[in-house]
């Protein structure tokens, strides 16, 4: 529990969002049960799949799961970074490529061919072009390769321990620490 | 204790027998020291350098340099850490290190000296290699995405197991393991899963296979107690 | 290559029987097998290995680690540009560009023809000379446009190289400045006389009389070296000369084996007497091959003299003879104990130590590692004296330095001067008008500004193995820092963390910043890992690798700066050209299917 004297007068404004990850780490936030109300005290949130606010406005701490997989990630990344003064990266997949990752060490030409030609019961023979489709990147990048993060929560996924451990030294202004229970890298 | 075969790590005098090397009397006094590459009866080899310390002023590996009475070693301090924090963050980026996906994670030595000295992130630009996952062996694959070169297997297949199955190959960082067989294919090899060599690998190169994820989480190596407090298990294990 | 399996024997027998079928002279072997066949195949790695009773492993770990083994077909013509800062500045990559464009081949590509390959290597040692190339392990010095386009017409022409222009080969001294070494006069066998006469306790006190130290680098005593390795026990001890001149600038000691091998021989042969050694091993690089036939033709003639061989000089007991061991492209031989390591046949990778060569060396016999100038100024020590030698110098850096001068000056070439030397002298007579850096001991050596000049060559204050490159006002000394450490990440042996993964990690950084996307915090970041690379790393290699880079940002800070993005963060790689594949295989050019760089 933090003491109301550590409480910051205003409520910090957080925005989180998931780009090519699975949103487990969202369900971890999620996992933080009771200490959500606790959390709640200290932050608002902006841009967020709790309160599907489409765009980041400024920010104080934003959070990021998943890597960098395709132009659109690279656009939201970028508006993040723009609007947040702190950036976070949390998981696996944000801190160093996770699973998406493991399709790195193939052509993306090779990729898309297998899936849209080779595989059964594919019929249509086109790979999905329209403009409004976000393009793939060569490969899958944690969003440290993209653009600057302050802090990183490793983790598949972090514990909702873990998570609120880490913002609550934040936003206490203590550098964050994990305990060694919640710092896992599984 | 007799000053004639006691040295100083870290303000901590530290018994020692003859031809002890500082890590070796090190983990004995329960005093962790950081390392890889080295491994209990098999020969010091000195090139991961996660034991760097500091003995009388200069850098040295722990892991080579021999116990001498009166010396001064500086092991866990913060400059020491750092260094060896950016040398696992070298060999995180170095490989392909996908924890979540890896059959050792929780029982991985890389990723218990990632706990232990708080990587939170591999930090470098990641060199994403093509690398090659050997599964023609029927008990065990070769997955050289995880390996860190420290070549405990190929010491083990060969002073041990004498099948000298192993050997390093290639230079800088095309150095890797390779298999001794025509086919460079592990299952053309004589390996077994009772070798020596099939037990050493401090991270998921070598495992055998059907028996993967059987421990549950949390009752894993590395799950509840940091490496730092396990220097017991890491002198007494053997293959 | 025409031939098949089925003659496999043919070739290889003949060579196996040459050497004994002694898996040490594997290097050699394999050399010998290249030399007949232009690559090493995979059926010559099966017979070789079965023949010298080693893992199949072994054979094909040596022959990946030695930048000159071929273990896939390269061309006919294997062509190789040197590299070093000196070849650039002399203009090397519009003649390698010319050379490619010549053959339409890409770098490293082998023409479809099997005709001719082109790459770079590492400094060939003839700086004072170049741009250089080494064409099937033979340099071709002072090279033009117009003498490019020769080379063209000669490989295309399939014209072997013996009937080239032996202008071509030509490789010149450019002695520029005596000291004694260079200028005293030894007839053959006059200095090893001398030392029989003293006896090996005699000649040993004048060693240590001399107060002599090691010209290789690290300037360890040299009679300290060799009494510790008279006094190791065991029954049998070696001398080694190391001619793995590597060091990019160094070229002194091919010009001793050049034209005072002599000396280096009599050096040699008084070690093996002072240390009760029967053998010396030269180890010499393969950039030097050129000159192997000469200096075996020369061992032959001090046997016939018996300056070599049994009972030398009518000494009863007085054994000794040499070997010349050729290597294959890797500088961290130069250090003792990886050298040591491919002499017995295996990657040279460093050892730990201790122990020392002098009690565990070569085959863990007591053995003596001495650099040729080293060996060569032993003789003089003989033919002088210790007491006369300690008189020439200074106090603490006895004797003359052989300097290997290249860059921006009007006289490159070898320089002897007595220890104690200011820079600024130096560079007033090789005709060094406009230095703005030198660069001394090499890639591993110290980088000095002209606020520096006034300091002296000597172990007390910049020491140096023998290489002093030039940069006039000119140059750019964030190149000259980038050129070396690509050199080091190429010459990482592999075997330590901090130098295999820190030297790409460097060379990824400098890349980065001469793309332009370089940020302040890149520039920290170099600091950071040369911090750890020279605590951390096993050995010399590592420990220096970051040196040209650590001084240059401290002297030449402009250099780096001047290409600094502004922004806090760049990412590394292109973005737009991450999303090319997908572009290609949707066929898509809109708008959306491109990145800018605006965050």
């Amino acid at each position: 529990m933090l003491s109301p004297r550590e409480t910051p007068k205003r409520k910090l404004r957080v925005a989180t969002t998931s780009l090519s990850g699975c949103f487990g780490c969202h369900m971890s936030f999620l996992d933080m049960d009771e200490k959500l109300l606790e959390l709640i005290e200290l932050v608002e949130f902006d841009r967020s799949p709790l309160t599907d606010i489409k765009h980041c406005g400024t920010c104080d701490i934003g959070i990021i799961e998943g890597s960098v997989c395709n132009s659109e990630n690279v656009h939201v990344l970028r508006e993040f970074r723009r609007s947040c003064r702190t950036l976070i990266s949390l998981g696996a997949c944000a801190v160093n490529g996770g699973l998406p990752a493991l399709r790195n060490e193939l052509d993306v030409r090779e990729v898309l061919r297998e899936v849209y030609f080779e595989q059964p019961g594919v019929v249509s023979n086109t790979i999905p072009n329209d403009v409004e489709l976000p393009l793939l990147l060569d490969k899958a990048r944690p969003i440290n390769e993209v653009v600057r993060v302050d802090y990183f929560i490793p983790g598949c996924p972090p514990s909702g321990d873990a998570i609120f451990k880490f913002l609550t030294d934040l936003i206490a202004g203590r550098t964050p620490r994990l305990d060694y229970q919640q710092m896992r890298f599984d | 204790m007799n000053s004639e075969n006691t040295f100083i790590i870290d303000g901590t005098p530290i018994p020692f027998e003859s031809d002890q090397t500082v890590l070796q009397a090190a983990l004995k006094a329960d005093v962790f020291i950081p390392h890889l590459c080295y491994y209990p009866g098999l020969k010091p080899n000195g090139n991961c350098k996660l034991c760097t310390v500091i003995i009388n002023g200069r850098h040295m590996s722990a892991c080579t340099t021999l116990a001498r009475s009166g010396i001064e070693v500086e092991n866990n301090t913060p400059e020491l850490n750092n260094k060896r924090r950016l040398l696992l963050q070298m060999l995180f980026v170095e490989g392909n290190h996908f924890c979540p996906g890896c059959e050792k994670s929780g029982n991985c030595q890389l990723q218990a000296l990632a706990y232990e000295l708080e990587m939170m992130t591999p930090h470098f630009n990641h060199f994403f290699p093509n690398r090659k996952l050997d599964t023609s062996h029927p008990e065990a694959f070769l997955d050289m995405n995880r390996c860190i070169n420290c070549g405990l297997c190929v010491q083990a297949s060969c002073e041990v197991d004498k099948k000298n199955i192993f050997a390093i190959s290639g230079r800088g960082m095309a150095a890797r393991i390779v298999v001794n067989t025509p086919s460079g294919k592990l299952g053309d090899s004589n390996f077994a899963l009772s070798d020596k060599a099939a037990s050493v690998c401090p991270v998921g190169a070598i495992l055998p296979k059907r028996s993967s994820f059987s421990v549950p989480i949390g009752q894993r190596i590395y799950d509840n107690l940091p490496i730092s407090s396990q220097t017991e298990f890491l002198t007494t294990r053997k293959a | 290559m025409s031939l098949v399996h089925s003659s496999a024997g043919e070739v290889l027998e003949p060579i196996l029987e040459r050497y004994s079928r002694n898996p040490r002279h594997l290097m050699q072997i394999l050399r010998e097998t290249q030399e007949r066949l232009d690559f090493i195949p995979a059926w010559a790695v099966d017979h070789l290995a079965e023949a010298l009773a080693l893992a199949r492993t072994q054979v094909q770990a040596v022959i990946d680690f030695y930048a000159f083994f071929y273990g896939s077909p390269r061309g006919k013509y294997r062509v190789l540009f040197s590299d070093n800062v000196t070849d650039r500045m002399q203009g090397n990559t519009a003649l390698l560009s010319r050379m490619l464009s010549k053959f339409g081949l890409a770098q490293g590509q082998v023409s479809g023809d099997g005709l001719v390959s082109i790459d770079t290597t590492s400094c060939t040692g003839m700086c004072d000379q170049g741009p250089a190339l080494l064409v099937n392990s033979y340099p071709v010095t002072r090279l033009s446009s117009q003498r490019i386009d020769q080379i063209c017409e000669l490989i295309k022409g399939r014209t072997p190289l013996e009937e080239w222009p032996a202008e071509f080969f030509r490789v010149e001294d450019n002695i520029r400045y005596k000291g004694v070494l260079l200028s005293t006069e030894m007839v053959n066998g006059q200095a090893l006389k001398r030392a029989v006469e003293l006896g090996p306790q005699g000649m040993l006190a004048e060693m240590k009389v001399s107060n002599f130290r090691g010209r290789g680098g690290a300037g360890f005593t040299t009679g300290v070296k060799w009494e510790a390795c008279r006094n190791a026990s065991g029954e049998t001890r070696y001398v080694i000369c190391n001619a793995d001149e590597g060091e990019p600038g160094t070229f002194k000691d091919r010009v001793l084996l050049a034209s005072f091998s002599e000396r280096v021989f009599e050096g040699m042969t008084i070690a093996g007497y002072v240390i009760g050694a029967s053998k010396g091993l030269v180890y010499l690089r393969a950039e030097y091959r050129y000159m192997l036939e000469k200096l075996q033709a020369a061992l032959e003639a001090r046997r016939k003299a018996n300056l070599l061989g049994k009972d030398i000089l009518g000494q009863k007991g007085f054994d000794f003879d040499i070997e010349i061991h050729l290597g294959a492209g890797a500088y961290v031989c130069g250090e003792e104990t990886a050298l040591i390591e491919s002499l017995e046949g295996k990657p040279g990778r460093p050892r730990i130590r201790p122990p020392f060569p002098v009690t565990h060396g070569y085959l863990g016999k007591p053995t003596v590692v001495n650099n040729v100038e080293t060996l060569a100024k032993a003789s003089l020590i003989a033919q002088n004296g210790g007491a006369w030698y300690r008189g020439l110098g200074t106090k603490l850096s006895t004797g003359t330095k052989l300097l290997s001068i290249s860059g921006d000056c009007d006289r490159p070439g070898i320089y002897e001067y007595p220890f104690g030397v200011r820079i600024a002298q130096i560079l007033e007579d090789c005709g060094a008008r406009n230095a703005m850096a030198v660069q001394v001991g090499g890639a591993a050596g110290t980088c000095l500004a002209q606020h520096e000049f006034g300091r002296k060559i000597a172990f007390e204050d910049v020491s140096t193995s023998g290489a002093l490159m030039v940069f006039g006002n000119n140059r750019d000394m964030f190149e000259v820092a980038r050129n070396f450490m690509h050199f080091f990440k190429h010459e990482s042996c592999g075997f330590c963390t901090p130098c295999r993964v820190g030297t790409t990690l460097m060379c990824n950084i400098l890349d980065k910043i001469a793309n332009g996307k370089g940020t302040a915090y890149e520039m920290n970041e170099l600091s950071r890992l040369h911090q750890l690379l020279s605590t951390a790393s096993h050995c010399g290699l590592g420990q220096s690798a970051g040196r040209p880079v650590n001084d240059t940002l401290q002297k030449f800070r402009p250099s780096y700066d001047r290409r600094l993005s502004q922004k806090d963060f760049e990412p590394a790689f292109d973005l737009d050209a991450a999303l090319a594949p997908a572009r290609e295989i949707t066929e898509r050019d809109d708008a959306d299917a491109h990145l800018g760089t605006d965050l």
